[in-house]
């Protein structure tokens, strides 16, 4: 590891500050789950590492009068332990409990997951099919982007030099929502493919329905075609097997040592249909 | 490129100059010299550097020491007065839990985090909660059945 200097500021000002002094010689330093990995094998070098690990402002879990606003130093910890969460969005508690593992989760943070970018990042297909949005801010200003904008290839985002993810937000709970996450042992495995669903009854209808795909293409995405096939719409086994076969043709999995393209892309659609299936009956547990 | 920083490890107050490239774990092992704390993977796989921070379980290899300023660490050291084990330890010891021993200050430090917040797990809670300590000797079961037999010793 090269030498660097550690910064711990103790509040957002401060933080905010450093970043913009330090600019692109700094990282910045959430759990360290991810960045000290990067560290040790040298594919990050930075002069400067600044730790959120002090600052209060970034952590916990708050209710205002639309939704949810997680901040983005919460540790998956902190979410599998949130009774908000778990009366509200218990896919997300759900999520994060099959992140790595109890000790991992203790550090790991929801915003590190973003922030990292990986297209088989856990929390982020269930996010995007709750349409979280994530505030971005710098000593120049907030701005807030829908989070299916904030991705933008392997290990990228829309984050600018001085910028952190401060809150990540999520409207009122509409529908139901599941995560499956299909891996090739049940505990400390990365996702070979993950399928977030939510559907949004109305009457005999569907009023919203959103798929959500991750480590199935260069960032975790969501499957429009397969969500318009469903949107408006009664249910049916029939419609359902449709969806799933739209969500596999939406994505572009590659080859690599967890599966093959093919087999991904196969288990995206069974993931889909199961899951859709199960939303509609009501079905709690599914196998991912 | 030093921090200080002010920790407390197993009771006992430690005010060191550190180079910030340090990790809770190399600081433990070299500078502390608790070498209970053990190295497997570095890189957060194996559980094998588990120890406590303010009550809760992390893999020790994963955090900058200066990111442990005012914290309170406990590792397997400090579990019970010198000369004294802890159920946990007792019964991995009496089930066969232990073979080269290697994995058991994580398994033991993972599995009384458990037990301190739920005292009462079922098994399927106790192999959550050792899912992320990998042991290369013992199969698990009799890990599985030591820590079990400590909840009922206890309960
Ligand atoms: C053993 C092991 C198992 C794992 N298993 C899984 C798994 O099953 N699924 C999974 O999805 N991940 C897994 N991970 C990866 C990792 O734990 C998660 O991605 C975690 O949520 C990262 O969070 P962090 O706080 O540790 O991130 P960090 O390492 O602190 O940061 C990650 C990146 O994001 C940046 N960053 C962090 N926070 C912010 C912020 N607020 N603003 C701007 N930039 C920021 C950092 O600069 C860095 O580039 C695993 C890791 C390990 C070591
Ligand atoms: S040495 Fe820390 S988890 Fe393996
Ligand atoms: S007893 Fe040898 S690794 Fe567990």
């Amino acid at each position: 590891m090269r030498p660097f200097t550690h910064h711990a500021p103790s509040d957002l000002e401060t933080a905010l500050q450093l970043l913009s002094d330090l600019g692109s010689q700094a990282v910045i330093l959430a759990g360290g789950t991810d960045l000290l990995l990067n560290l040790r094998e040298g594919t990050l070098e930075p002069d400067s590492v600044v730790s959120l690990r002090q600052v209060a402002e970034l952590r916990g879990i708050h209710e205002d009068k639309h939704g949810l606003r997680i901040g983005a130093t919460t540790t998956l910890r902190d979410i599998i332990r949130s009774q908000l969460l778990h009366r509200q969005h218990p896919c997300l508690v759900h999520a994060a409990s099959l992140i790595g593992s109890v000790q991992v989760r203790s550090l790991a943070t929801i915003g590190g997951n973003l922030c990292n970018a990986a297209p088989s990042a856990d929390m982020a297909p269930p996010l995007l099919a709750l349409d979280a949005e994530v505030l971005l801010v710098s000593t120049k200003g907030k701005r807030q982007l829908p989070l299916q904008d904030f991705f933008r290839g392997p290990g990228e985002q829309a984050l600018q030099a001085g910028e952190l993810l401060s809150e990540i937000i999520l409207p009122h709970p509409q529908g139901e929502t599941i995560y499956l996450k299909h891996s090739f042992r049940a505990y400390m495995d990365i996702a070979a493919v993950g399928v977030a669903l939510r559907l949004h009854a109305n009457g005999g209808t569907f009023a919203a329905a959103r798929v959500a795909l991750g480590a199935v293409a260069p960032t975790p995405m969501r499957a429009k075609a397969a969500e318009q096939e469903l949107e408006g719409q009664a249910p049916s086994e029939d419609r359902f097997a449709r969806a799933a076969a739209l969500a596999a043709e939406a994505c572009t999995p590659i080859d690599d040592v967890r599966a093959p393209a093919w087999y991904r892309r196969r288990i995206v659609e069974i993931l889909t249909r199961r899951g859709l299936t199960a939303l509609w009956q009501g079905t709690e547990q599914v196998a991912g | 490129m030093k921090s200080q920083i002010t920790l407390t490890v197993n009771g006992e107050r430690h005010t060191l100059e550190i180079d910030s490239r340090r990790t809770l774990l190399d600081l433990l092992r070299n500078d502390l010299e608790f070498a209970g704390t053990h190295r497997g993977c570095d890189s957060g796989e194996c559980g094998a550097c588990t120890v406590h921070m303010n009550g809760i379980p992390v893999p020790s290899c994963m955090l900058l020491a200066a990111d442990c300023d005012n914290t309170e660490i406990l590792t397997v050291e400090g579990l019970q007065p010198e000369g004294d084990l802890h159920p946990v330890q007792r019964e991995l010891i009496e089930k066969g839990g232990i073979q080269c021993g290697f994995c058991t200050p994580g398994v033991v430090m993972s599995a009384v985090a458990l037990l301190d917040e739920n005292p009462n797990p079922s098994e399927a809670e106790v192999r959550e909660a050792l899912a992320g300590n990998l042991c290369r000797c013992t199969g698990y079961a009799k890990i599985i059945e030591a820590v079990m037999s400590a909840v009922e010793d206890s309960g």
